[in-house]
């Protein structure tokens, strides 16, 4: 199918779901996640839309503070009722998740939507073994016997490459690897066959060996299940790797989205260039294998006006005024793909083939 | 397991020795070094009349004129064999294991002792459990509505329960539930519960609220602080994205890690109150072992003192024992070597 599954639709106030056969399964509209603190409202999230397709890969890239994970924690249902205010429409199949009851959305975690975190170690309970982590998951949204959820769990770790499954169900979390205990992170989010599954930064607490070894499953299991994934990651290895469309986010916002080929080839902003000049190359002389992007993210909390990434932009001031007053929109620069600049489209195709492009 | 807790069994043993040495060595050496002579001591045991010769007799009776490590090994004889005390123109047996013989009251310590061990395991079992529901549970309201009025309230609360002394809230709730509304017990009668389990707990019921308050405030305390501790954590956040409901995000995920601690602390508060929980058993006049070594201390009957040493080492040694081990059955990390 060639509908779109990545599109970067600016619009603003509630829209009717759109109907056929071609909508999205996820469909991220105008998101915003706010946290009202005492030194004054984080904008963790502003203004960003973004969708996937079922058995599609969508990575999200960006620094730190970006808004990657508080974008899949309200994807999750998992920010503090009382703490964030959310706004925007999150569609997922038929259910719109920001305005639904707390207790349909908890229905829908684990069961149509599953996660996998950072540190594996941290994010499985200490106390319980993993088999019972995984039967606990299985068996809350299926209504099966304690032996056939133990069965379900000792297949499930089989499948994820834990040898010897039917031994280490029983093995508490702090008895496995690093990657042995991702691998069952990752069964446990696909103990009820998630349609939707985020990965936030999931190899970022693993050695480098495992890392590809658990992006291959991803993918493999992804297929089989014909899943719709979420990786969030600041690694550009891990979705030039894996990701069908990328998703540049930057201070809350998306800066350039598209397919992966194209935004890793024909990129059209210049923060997506610095992400691409901070890859280390070996292959280069040592003065030029790493291009830092200078700077620090913004603060959240007072985002520089119009473009927020012109105090760090080295083009800034090729546009007068209008980086530091006019918010650049999304607009398309080639077929699904976006980007948010104030630059003409061919100053920056030139500008990338004869400055950038050389130099990565 | 069961070298470990052989093993820790035996430490016991050791550290017992070392409880029982200490004390002898305060009641019988020190007052030596600072010139006390054998007749001293013995003059606390004798009529006001008693003119020396006496005196000196009674100390040879007693054992004060020899060294010591005699004296020690003598008692630690008694523990194991038991021992033959002289009283007057008989001797009194005292059976194995005889942890003392009072000098005042001519008896053997430990069957006093067993006789006043139920008031004061009366008094802390009911304690415990009223303390730590009261106090887990509110500490784990706490801990979720941070902040909150109810928060607020019981954090304050808490703080004035760790801060008053038991004779304090004792005697106010003694002044006004007992004398002034009349709805608990007087204080100073103790029915055993085999007797009359109602007469039991109304005679028990103002002690036990008095004494679970200070510790309830505690663990209040240690429980918010705990659950606050670990409703940030990362397993946290994964029980709740498989979609549990919040209650067993709380009780199962939550409370059951930060629960760990405050067993810990359980075992040895109770362990040291089952030695006698010496203010509140004073300010109610309950006849408890608590009660036992003050008046012991008033009247300077060391032997009974160091008998009722002894049995509080032992409960907290043994409350430890038991503790490490829970430990490590509610832990599955912790490793028993």
């Amino acid at each position: 199918m060639a509908e779109d599954v990545l599109a970067g639709a600016p619009e603003s106030g509630p829209a009717p779901r759109p109907s056929g056969s071609g909508r999205p399964f996820l469909d991220v509209r105008d998101l915003r996640v706010h946290f009202p603190t005492d030194d004054g409202v984080v904008k963790a999230v502003d203004g960003l839309s973004f969708s996937v397709e079922r058995g599609k890969r969508l990575g999200i890239v960006g620094e730190s503070g970006s808004g990657k994970s508080v974008t899949s924690l309200s994807i999750m249902g998992l920010h503090k009722r009382g703490s964030a205010r959310i706004s925007g429409e999150i569609w997922l199949g038929d259910d719109e998740l920001v305005a639904a009851d707390p207790e349909r959305v908890r229905r829908l975690r684990g069961e149509t939507m599953a996660m996998i975190f950072q540190d594996p170690l941290s994010a499985m309970h200490p106390y319980y073994t993993v088999g019972d982590q995984i039967m606990e998951a299985y068996r809350l949204h299926n209504d099966v016997s304690r032996r056939a959820a133990r069965k379900r769990a000792v297949e499930l770790l089989d499948r994820v490459g834990i040898p010897r499954a039917d031994a280490r169900v029983d093995d508490y979390p702090h008895h496995f690897s690093g990657g042995m205990r991702q691998r069952a992170m990752i069964a446990m989010a696909l103990s009820c066959n998630p349609q939707l599954l985020i990965a936030d930064e999931p190899t970022t607490a693993l050695d480098v060996t495992v890392q590809a070894q658990i992006l291959d499953l991803i993918v493999d299991l992804q297929a089989e299940f014909h899943t719709a994934v979420v990786i969030i990651t600041h690694d550009l290895g891990v979705v030039a790797e894996l990701a069908d469309d990328i998703l540049v986010m930057y201070a809350g916002r998306a800066a350039e989205s598209g397919p992966a080929v194209d935004v890793f080839t024909e990129p059209r902003h210049p923060y997506t260039w610095g992400l691409l000049g901070s890859v280390p190359r070996w292959d280069r002389e040592r003065s030029e294998r790493l291009l830092p992007i200078s700077g620090s993210p913004p603060s959240l909390i007072n985002v520089p006006p119009g473009c927020a990434f012109h105090p760090r932009c080295p083009y800034a001031d090729r546009n007068g005024d209008r980086s530091r007053t006019e918010r650049p929109e999304l607009v398309e620069v080639g077929p699904r793909h976006l980007a948010a600049c104030h630059m003409g489209l061919e100053e920056r195709a030139t500008l990338f083939h004869d400055e950038i492009r050389p130099k990565l | 397991m069961a070298v470990y807790i052989v093993r820790r069994l035996i430490a016991a043993i050791f550290l017992l020795l070392i409880v029982t040495a200490a004390c002898f060595v305060i009641f019988f050496l020190v007052p030596r070094l600072g010139g006390a002579t054998p007749e001293d001591l013995a003059s606390r045991y004798v009529g006001k009349t008693a003119d020396v010769e006496t005196i000196h007799n009674i100390a040879v009776r007693l054992g004060f004129t020899e060294p010591v490590y005699v004296q020690y090994g003598r008692f630690l004889r008694g523990l194991v064999l038991g021992a033959d005390y002289p009283t007057g123109p008989t001797t009194t047996h005292c059976p194995a294991p005889c942890f003392g013989y009072s000098y005042l009251t001519q008896q053997p310590v430990l069957p006093e002792i067993l006789d006043r061990l139920p008031v004061t395991m009366s008094l802390a079992a009911g304690a415990a459990v009223i303390w730590v529901v009261a106090g887990v549970s509110t500490g784990v309201v706490s801990a979720l509505r941070r902040g909150s009025v109810f928060d607020r309230t019981a954090m304050s609360v808490s703080l004035a329960g760790v801060s008053l002394p038991i004779f304090f809230t004792g005697l106010l709730t003694l002044s006004v539930f007992s004398y002034t509304l009349g709805i608990t017990a007087p204080g100073g009668s103790y029915t055993p519960i085999e007797e009359n389990p109602l007469l039991w707990a109304y005679d028990l019921l103002l002690p036990w609220i008095t004494l679970a308050f200070l510790y309830a405030a505690g663990y209040a305390r240690l429980t918010r602080a705990g659950m606050l501790d670990t409703m940030g954590e990362d397993f946290i956040r994964t029980a709740r994205a498989k979609g549990l409901p919040e209650r067993t995000v709380v009780v199962r995920h939550g409370l059951r890690s930060a629960l760990t601690p405050i067993l810990t602390i359980f075992g040895l508060d109770l362990g040291l109150l089952l030695g006698g929980a010496i203010l509140t058993e004073s300010t109610f006049s309950l006849p408890g072992i608590g009660k036992y070594s003050v008046d012991a201390i008033t009247n300077n009957d060391l032997p009974k003192v160091l008998g009722v040493v002894l049995v509080g080492s032992l409960f907290i040694i043994i409350a430890n024992l038991v503790v490490d081990v829970l430990y490590a059955v509610v832990d599955p990390r912790v490793r028993l070597s």
